[in-house]
């Protein structure tokens, strides 16, 4: 039998608030924003960091639908493993003492690695003013995908946060890298 | 013409836009997987207000707790519907309310009005 206790205490020591590992749809988002708003009503005091959190979650909830492909029907298991995984993520969010952590895994396809990446480095290498700049610019002149995000989501994260966005890229296959995306919302 | 009443969920604004009295109200959150969907109506009631606004002044309020990136554009979209009737000549302006202390809103509302020509006031609200 699995040992519960042992994986309670990990998650415990870890304080972990909440994981969830599977096909993310727009209900489960809309569950897990409502679990967490109860959660950080107990645990926050700073109606402040309450508000970064949550904001910051609803964008890395979204991320994770929009960079999920969604293109064909329902995946199917028997066609290619992969074709179902990449369906499949991973959140966690914890908390220590200094912040809030919320970190995201999911597949995407090898192609869009480079420029993912490209992205996330130019956010990470600008000052709060250029990215209050780069926000202002984007908002105005480009058009929005029809997925929504319209790559303004990783800015507000970083806006938000005022932190650095951590990552990492692991090739899977041809096909399929995994794509591991951390943020820390530091306590009021 | 009608009045657009839309009550707010846990991801949608309750939306009060009244055309006899001139003060169109967004208040709540705006996180909407698809928020183009949810503001449309709302874009299209703005194209008819143009034409048939009877109020001495028109006042747009907007009073968000939350709003997602996707929202954001479309925000836009309804500014820049006032910001045009402004420009026909119409008395209008924008009331932008953050809760008190919540930089991250008074940026935002700082934002936008760097983005318009119409009057465009950010007021900070006291805790209740």
């Amino acid at each position: 039998m699995i040992d519960l206790y042992a994986l309670y205490q990990r998650m415990h020591d870890n304080n972990i608030m909440l994981t969830f590992k599977g096909e993310v749809t727009f209900d489960l988002i809309d569950s897990i924003l409502k679990i967490m708003e109860g959660r950080l009503e107990q645990l926050e005091d700073s109606r402040k960091t309450k508000k970064k959190v949550y904001n910051v979650l609803v964008e890395c909830l979204q991320n994770l639908c929009h960079h999920i492909d969604f293109s064909d029907s329902q995946p199917d298991p028997n066609k290619d493993e992969h074709d179902y995984l990449r369906k499949s993520a991973i959140l966690i969010i914890f908390s220590d003492d200094d912040a809030y952590h919320v970190a995201t895994g999911n597949y995407i396809t090898g192609e869009n690695v480079n420029g993912l990446k490209g992205w996330l480095d130019e956010i990470n290498s600008t000052t709060k003013d250029e990215l209050r700049a780069l926000y202002k610019r984007i908002l105005d002149n480009e058009k929005f995908s029809e997925k929504g995000g319209g790559g303004l989501g990783f800015i507000d994260i970083a806006r938000k946060s005022g932190q650095k966005l951590n990552y990492k890229f692991k090739e899977i296959n041809d096909k399929y890298s995994f794509f591991s995306f951390q943020i820390n919302i530091p306590k009021a | 013409m009608d009045n657009l009443i839309i009550e707010g969920s846990n991801h949608t604004p309750d939306v009060n836009f009244n055309a006899d009295t001139g003060t169109l109200a967004l208040k709540g959150r705006s996180t909407p997987e698809n928020s183009i969907e949810f503001y449309r109506p709302l874009l299209e009631w703005l194209d008819q207000y143009g034409s048939n606004s009877k109020t001495e002044k028109t006042t747009l309020k907007i009073q968000l707790e939350y709003f997602n990136t996707s929202s954001s554009k479309c925000i836009l979209d309804i500014f820049k519907k006032v910001n045009a009737l402004f420009k026909d000549g119409l008395n209008v302006s924008i009331n932008w309310y953050y809760e008190e202390e919540d930089e991250d809103m008074q940026e935002a509302g700082e934002d936008y009005s760097d983005l318009l020509d119409v009057p465009f006031e950010i007021i900070e609200l006291e805790e209740e």
